[in-house]
């Protein structure tokens, strides 16, 4: 790692997971990368599906507690996207 | 008290539970089981593990910022469900009905909006409800009871 990289832990749940083929990542971003929307930007360009993360109703939570799209993020974060809750 | 499990839950077990934490005047207990929907008549419900705590014991603290409680217990169960299996239980005791009834009512309403369960029938992830989020916005927008 660089001084200019952050390492993130990414975790996709339920039907966002499926329809992004995947679960969990780890990514070394740029420092270019400093909020969650940038985050979110760089992973739309991944194609189609991955602009559902771009998506209103599609959740943030950022080490576990709910977050904005402006939440800064730093190195070893754990970031979690998901679709709306359908506990209980 | 919060438990995220697999496995079933007794309610004169929990009740007792809340009982145990002293003299209390009221003591209300709710549990969901799951509707019988039709189709397979099971699914499967995910969570985030971690976070799903976290929130729960939020919102225990919320509903004992908000009301004057004895005791109050989040039970959540997860993994493979069938119609009529009982899914999750909130139990309070206070010392005025009033209290306990409203926080049971809280408690619910709040975690159906905010903990991190994801329920998957067959091949089919269940849409949320606009029901939940407007029972949730009713305690979201008053500030005090």
């Amino acid at each position: 790692m660089t001084a200019s990289e952050k390492t993130l832990s990414i975790l996709y749940f339920a039907s966002l997971g499926e329809t992004l083929r995947t679960n969990s990542e780890t990514l070394a971003v740029d420092n270019s990368v400093i909020s969650v929307s940038d985050l979110i930007a760089l992973l739309a360009q991944r194609g189609e599906n991955w602009q559902l993360l771009q998506d209103k109703t599609t959740k943030c939570a950022v080490n576990q507690t709910i977050a904005s799209k402006d939440q800064p993020l730093s190195h070893n974060d754990e970031v979690a996207f998901f679709p709306p809750v359908t506990g209980g | 008290m919060i438990r995220v499990q697999t496995e079933d839950f007794h309610l004169q077990t929990e009740y007792e539970q809340l009982q145990k934490h002293g003299h209390s005047g009221a003591i209300v207990t709710f549990v969901g089981s799951v509707r019988d929907f039709g189709g397979e008549g099971s699914f499967r419900l995910d969570h985030y593990p971690g976070m799903t705590e976290k929130v729960l014991e939020k919102i225990e603290q919320q509903a004992n910022q908000r009301w004057d409680l004895i005791s109050t217990t989040i039970i959540h169960r997860v993994g493979n469900l069938a119609a009529g299996d009982q899914i999750v239980f909130v139990g309070v005791s206070s010392r005025h009905r009033k209290n306990a009834f409203a926080a049971c009512e809280y408690m619910i309403d709040i975690l159906k909006t905010q903990a991190p369960f994801w329920k998957k029938e067959g091949d089919t992830w269940v849409d949320a409800k606009e029901s939940d989020s407007e029972a949730a916005d009713k305690w979201l927008s008053h500030s005090q009871p």
